[in-house]
This record gives structure tokens, sequence and C-alpha cells, in this order.
């Protein structure tokens, strides 16, 4: 195996909820995880097992309480854990994609400028950007007449799936997929799984969360359960 | 993003303080501000938001701590040192300020063209030609009629006001735009039209801005970074999906429990 | 200016010459000195209170009071015209408290103190210019803020007069400022040059003449020393020009002089006469003639004819 593009070490987190006098839930303790390129790496449990927090962990939604997240970017290896807040937003651009649950939508945006900017920051050029953004929402069978409206008004199939091409639109070395075909029909899920197969063959280092597990069994390169690491309530 | 890394940061505030006698406006606030970076400064109405604001650019003397900003020949000043003359040259060519009442910022009594024309027409711009042309764009660019440039902003509605603002900020090319609440009192449509034209400018001009709101969608939607202000101080600050998302302190865990989702 | 040396002098009817005291006249002077030494600058001064109304050239007047000398030789226009109400007055003013000599000749004059009018003849080294201002501030009307405007005169900061003249053309298609037309001053200062006519501008530049501005109600002298630089404010691509007449006057035929037009009866009737009534006359008496000269009714004409 080559040397991994990801490695989580002991990442441990928790929340304190202090509207609630303090409460504290933890999540996960003593993740230690490395993902190579080309892995597609899928995190198992049942539900608030974490999954997701780990992956947010990982992108820096979330903070992590302890241990660390080291991302391999070029020559250099960053800590996400306790990298600046700049630093973590350039590793966004160039090199951690993440496909989340839900697309944000922002007023006005068409669906293909969404697409489009997540290659833009990438640094892809302008008609690059278009013709894998066409390619792209062709091939999840978004139709064309909505490409030129905001997403606010499709439906959750819909809008998933101009978030999928927007997490899949740039050479990301690593890719954090957050349930990705949850509200997909059969047809789509398949376009999804191709996606998949695509980005580890062109040897990008994917974690991901699925729920189903057809689509589980056909990409995952290993399973981890994410409840051999659940935190001791505190 | 990655060239910008090795950049030195535009604007520098080091634990700015600012007393109103023994009343605390702010206190040991701290950060750098890089080129094309959005920051946003959140929180309660006397959160010492706007006294910060002020104090950032150079319209209020801290108690203690400095504000340093690079100039556009490279060489970083403390803006508290610079003359009255350097400091409005800077406000009339590398910095914006909006106001959260457009017409703090318009002269209300001239015509459109007029108010984006003035900083060009202070920089030594002769020309009326070319001036109006570059105002035609301007307004163009933040979706104003050009056909409507000889009209006085009093003829506006609000959401036009705070773009004309915008475009009067904007034509001559700052690195740096403070906005306080730029869309505070507006309606709910007008904001969301404005709030994804400055996301655009911002983007696209690669701006750095510092973004005083209340309003939490409002730093999601614009800002990189946000910095979480309470009784005068930086509680919290951050990635802005970071800090809204995963909030640590019980105040910004109150604020972003607070917000009503449609 | 001969002759300053007039304290102790008392006028007939028991007023000090020229009605202000010695030491008003003294501060007024010291004003005077500052404004000649920074042209274009406003100074401030104690403006008095005078024996006639704010409108009226309270401000002319005591610059004028300050500088008048037994000798001088003085004359009063008033929109060009030595027989205008205000002029009148003034000039009564003047022979009354301190008995110098006047004339409504341009050439004989040492002092001139005008209101809205700069003498069509060359004014000379030997003579001051005395004008008569109203609002002293250019920026005024665009800025209301004096702490600001003074800010804004410190600092060169003057992008708010283009706007001014952006407005006129967005608004006319050129320039309409027709009076109060504002100027540079040696590159430095914003001035406004009274309410005289934008075709007077181009005779402050060079000037030989001393002229000096006097705001009594908003107490601000400023001045132009002889052979100021004054340029009107413009644009590239709309030059400053000054005013141009269609007509010749109708009694001298001048075709090169600022013309005022006087309605000559209830049918409508009109003609345009030269707005400077000495150089009218004087050219008159050289034997020029316009072509309405034989039918002027006599109060156009004056007593020239």
């Amino acid at each position: 195996m080559t040397a991994p593009l990801l490695a989580l070490d002991s990442l441990a987190k928790s929340f304190t909820m202090h509207l609630q006098g303090g409460l504290v839930i933890p999540v996960v303790a003593g993740i230690s995880l490395d993902v190579a390129a080309g892995e597609c790496v899928v995190l198992g449990g049942p539900s608030g097992a974490g999954k997701s927090s780990v992956l947010k962990m990982i992108y820096g939604n979330y903070r992590a309480d302890g241990g660390a997240i080291r991302v391999i970017d070029r020559n250099e290896t960053v800590d996400v854990a306790t990298a600046a807040p700049r630093r973590v937003m350039a590793l966004r651009c160039t090199t951690i994609g993440y496909v989340s649950q839900f697309l944000r939508v922002i007023p006005r945006v068409p669906a293909l400028a969404v697409v489009e900017e997540a290659a833009t920051a990438f640094g892809l050029g302008r008609e690059e950007a278009q013709a894998r953004a066409r390619r792209l929402l062709a091939l999840l069978n978004v139709p064309e007449r909505l490409w030129s409206l905001p997403p606010a008004t499709f439906s959750g199939g819909e809008q998933q799936r101009v978030n999928i091409a927007r997490g899949f639109i740039a050479d990301h070395p690593i890719l954090l997929l957050d349930e990705p075909t949850a509200s997909l029909d059969a047809k789509n899920r398949a376009a999804v799984v191709e996606l998949i197969e695509a980005k580890k063959a062109a040897g990008t280092a994917i974690v991901g969360i699925f729920h189903d597990d057809d689509v589980r069994e056909r990409v995952a390169t290993r399973i981890v359960d994410v409840t051999r690491f659940a935190a001791s309530a505190a | 993003m990655t060239n910008a890394m090795t950049d030195a940061p535009l604007l520098t505030a080091e634990a700015v303080t600012k007393f109103y006698g023994a009343r605390i406006g702010c206190r040991d606030v701290g950060f750098e501000l890089y080129p094309g970076e959005v920051l946003a400064v959140v929180g309660e109405s006397g959160s010492g938001k706007s006294t910060l604001l002020k104090l950032l650019s150079g319209q209020l003397a801290p108690s203690d701590g400095r504000v340093l900003y690079r100039m556009r020949d490279g060489v970083t000043r403390d803006i508290l040192t610079l003359s009255e003359a350097e400091r409005r040259f800077l406000f009339r060519t590398d910095w914006g300020f909006v106001h959260q009442h457009a017409e703090q910022g318009l002269r209300m009594g001239v015509s459109a063209g007029a108010n984006v024309g003035e900083r060009l027409m202070a920089v030594g711009w002769r020309h009326y030609g070319k001036i109006r042309t570059e105002a035609e764009t301007w307004l163009e660019r933040v979706e104003i009629d050009a056909g409507r440039i000889d009209e006085r902003p009093t003829a506006y509605s609000g959401g036009m006001r705070q773009r004309l603002q915008i475009a009067r900020n904007l034509v001559t090319a700052p690195r740096l735009v403070f906005m306080d609440e730029p869309t505070g009192g507006l309606d709910v449509s007008v904001q969301a039209r404005l709030l994804d034209l400055v996301r655009g400018l911002v983007a696209d001009l690669g701006l750095a801005a510092i973004v005083v709101t209340h309003d939490l969608a409002v730093a999601r939607l614009l800002s990189h970074r946000i910095l979480v202000m309470k009784d005068g101080r930086a509680i919290e600050t951050g990635l802005t999906d970071q800090v809204l998302d995963d909030p640590r302190e019980p105040y910004t865990q109150l604020l972003v429990s607070s917000i009503l989702q449609p | 200016m001969s002759a300053l040396a007039t304290s102790g002098t008392v006028a007939a009817g028991g007023y000090n010459f020229a009605y202000l005291d010695e030491q008003t006249k003294r501060m007024i002077r010291r004003a005077i000195l500052k404004a000649i030494a920074i042209p274009g600058y406003q100074v401030p001064f104690a403006s008095r209170e005078m024996p006639m109304p704010y409108g009226w050239g309270t401000g002319g007047v005591q610059v004028t009071a300050a500088i008048l000398g037994a000798s001088d030789r003085l004359k009063v226009i008033d929109q060009g015209a030595d027989d205008t109400t205000n002029a009148v007055s003034i000039r009564k003013f003047f022979e009354k408290t301190s008995g110098v000599e006047t004339t409504t000749h341009t050439a004989e004059a040492t002092i001139i103190q005008t209101r809205h009018r700069i003498p069509e003849k060359t004014l000379t080294a030997d003579q001051v210019l005395v004008y008569q201002v109203p609002i002293p501030e250019p920026l005024r009307f665009l800025e209301p803020r004096e702490t600001e405007t003074r800010v804004m005169h410190a600092l060169e900061d003057y992008g708010l007069m283009h706007v001014k003249l952006y407005e006129d053309i967005a608004t006319h298609g050129h320039i309409a400022t027709t009076y109060a037309y504002p100027v540079k001053v040696e590159d430095r200062y914003v001035m406004d040059p009274s309410p005289t006519p934008k075709f007077d501008n181009p005779k402050m530049n060079d000037c030989a003449a001393l002229q000096l501005f006097g705001a009594g109600r908003e107490k601000r002298i400023y001045a132009l020393p002889p052979h100021t630089k004054v340029v009107s404010l413009d644009f590239d691509d709309h030059p400053f020009e000054p005013t141009k007449f269609d007509h010749a006057c109708a009694l001298c035929g001048a075709t090169h002089t600022y013309l005022d037009e006087v309605i000559t009866d209830d049918a409508g009737g009109r003609m345009f006469v030269c707005s400077d009534t000495d150089h009218c006359e004087e050219r008159r008496a050289e034997g020029h003639r316009g072509a309405l000269l034989g039918e002027a009714p006599a109060a156009i004409a004056g007593a020239a004819e």
C-alpha cells in the first residue's frame, strides 16, 4: 500500500451543550485510520454513531477535541485539526472535496454556476470548468432546462445531483462523501457508483458514508465500523 | 488561494482596545485579514461590533493596541500614524465603507452618476465622458439601469440606494471594504439580491472585506471567517461554517440556536 | 491705498476717517496681509456691524475702509454701473465719512469697490479691486459643514467641486454655471470669485491690480495678489468658455464687453447694452456708435448724450 494521503490519529469529538446545562454528548474517540490513494474507505455503523461528524472534522467543518487529521497537500503535511482557518480554506479549494448530505442553496446562483464554482476554485480554467459541469450534470440526468436556474426550487433529488456534480468536478486528491446516494433512484445511483469508480481509478483517496448496502458493497475497498471508536459517555 | 498563502496580511489588528470612560467599547481584539478574505463580525447590538469597525477603519483612535495596513506600495503602516490627508486618500482609493443607511454613504442631492464619479474626480479624473462611461459601467454591474444615471438617489428604492452605495465605493477598485450591516433594513427579497451581488463582486474583484452584521445568514453567505463579539471581546473565531455548525462558546451556541429556520 | 497713516483723522460729521476705528482697521489690514500671503485662502476676521444691512456690501466696505487713504480716489460699481442704488449709497458713505475724492472713471480710480463685475478697462498695478462677497465658500452647497469644508481646503480635497460641474453637464449638456464660477488659485486653493459673471473670470488671471474679497456676514477676507494664476475649473472634454454675446452694445457698438438686456417699453422692446456704464460712455465719447444710440431713452443712454 502506498503512503496514505489522509491519516486520522486518535481523533476525538464531543459536543458540549451549554444551553442544556453544559451537557456533554460524546461522539467518537480514538479514531485512527489511514486512507491511501485509490482507496474508498466506507464508514459503517448505525445512525448517531458519529460517521458524519468524522467527515465534517476532516473537512474542517467540525472542530476536533483531540488527535490529528494529517493531510498530504502536495509536498506538505497539514493537520486540519490545528491548521489556521486560512490553511483549511486553501485545502478545501485544492485538496479536499466534499459532498454533503444537502446542497446549501445560494439565492440567484444558477445550477451550472454552482457546479462550475468548485472547479474554478480548484484552479481549472473557465472553459474547462464549464465543459466538465455540463458533462457531469448530463451524466447525472439533471435536465438541461434546469441548468440556468437557481436550485432553490429543485426537488430534493435534483438538488442532491447538483451537489454531487459540484463535489466530483474537481480533481481533489481526497474526496469525502456523506450519503451521496441517499435520495437517488436506481439509475442515478448507478451513475454515482460509476463516478466513484472513476475517481478511485484516478487515485483519489475516498472516505464515504453509504447507507445503501448495495452501493456500499460495490464501491468499498474496506469498511470501518465507527462504533468501535464510540466515546464513552462522560 | 494558494498563491495568496505566501502573501503578507492586508490588515492586522493587534490587541485593539477602546474604552469610553470606564465602559469597554472593545477589548483585546486581534486578527489578520489577508487579500481576498471576507471576515464577518457578528454579535448583538452593543457587543462592540460598530466600535471595532470604526477602530479598524481609523475613524476612532484605540485606547490601546494598533491596526496595521499594508498600503499599495507594499509598506505596512499603523493607520493611527497616517496623516489626515493620507487617511482620506486611502478612503477614496484603496478602502470602501458601506454604511447600513445608504443615505449616510451617498450624496442625496446629486445624481447617481455624480455619486459614482465623485471618487474618480477626487483622484484626478478630468474627462467628463470617461467619468460618465465608467459610472454607467458600474451602475450596470450593480444592476441599476444605466438610463437612470441622472436621477438622484432620492428617486431610488432602498435596495437600489444600497447598490448605488456599493458602486460608489468600488469604482476605484479598493482592496478592502468595510461594511456595516449592509442588508439591515432591507426587505428579505431585496437582501438576497444584494447579498448575491456583493458575494459575486467580492469574488470577482478579489476584495477583502470586513462585514459587521447581526445576521448569521449574511455571515454564512458572504464570509470565509467569522469573529463573534460579546461585551466588547472577540469570544470565538474561526472558519464561518465551523463556528456556525460547531459553535463552542455558550454565547455563540445561543446565537446560532436563535436563528429562525424558514 | 496711499497714505495709510490716517489715525486721528476725523471727517465731517464727527466720524472717524472711513467710519471704522483705527484698531479695527489694523485688525482688517492684518487679515488682508495674510490673505495676500496665501492667495485664495479665506482668512477669518472680526467683521463689524456696519450702518447698512448684510448683503449690501458690508464686507467690501470694511476692506475698503481699512485700505482707504486720504489721497485715494474711489469708484464704486454695482453690476458694472456707477449709478445704481448700492453703488451710490456706498460712494456717499465714504464721501461723508472720509471725504476722499470719488470718481466714476475706472482709469482715474485708485480703489474700485465692486459688486458682481470687473471693469472692462484693464486694471493697472496702482489700483485695488475690492469685491463684495455674499458667500465666500465655494464648497458650501455641496458640503454644508464648515468644519468639513475647511479640512477639505486644507487637504486640497476638491473632488466635490467637479461633482458640481459634472451635475451641470449631466443636467444641461454643458457647464451651466454662469456666475460665481469656481476657480483654482495658484494651483492650490479653490476660490469663489463672488457672483461675478464667468465672463469676467479670465480678467482675474494675471491681473496687474491687487484683488481683495470681503464677506461681512461670513467674516472672511481673501485675496489675489497682482499677477496671480487663476484658472477656471473645467473638464478636458468640456473646457471653460467665457460667455459670448450674439449682439454688439446697442449704444457704443462694443462686441467684447459684458452686456445687460434692457427692456425698453411695454411692447417687448429690448436692447443689449454694456453693463460697464463708464466704459460704454467713454467709448461713445471716442465716437463709437451703436445701432440704437439715437433712439435709446435718456435713462439708458445716460448723461453722455
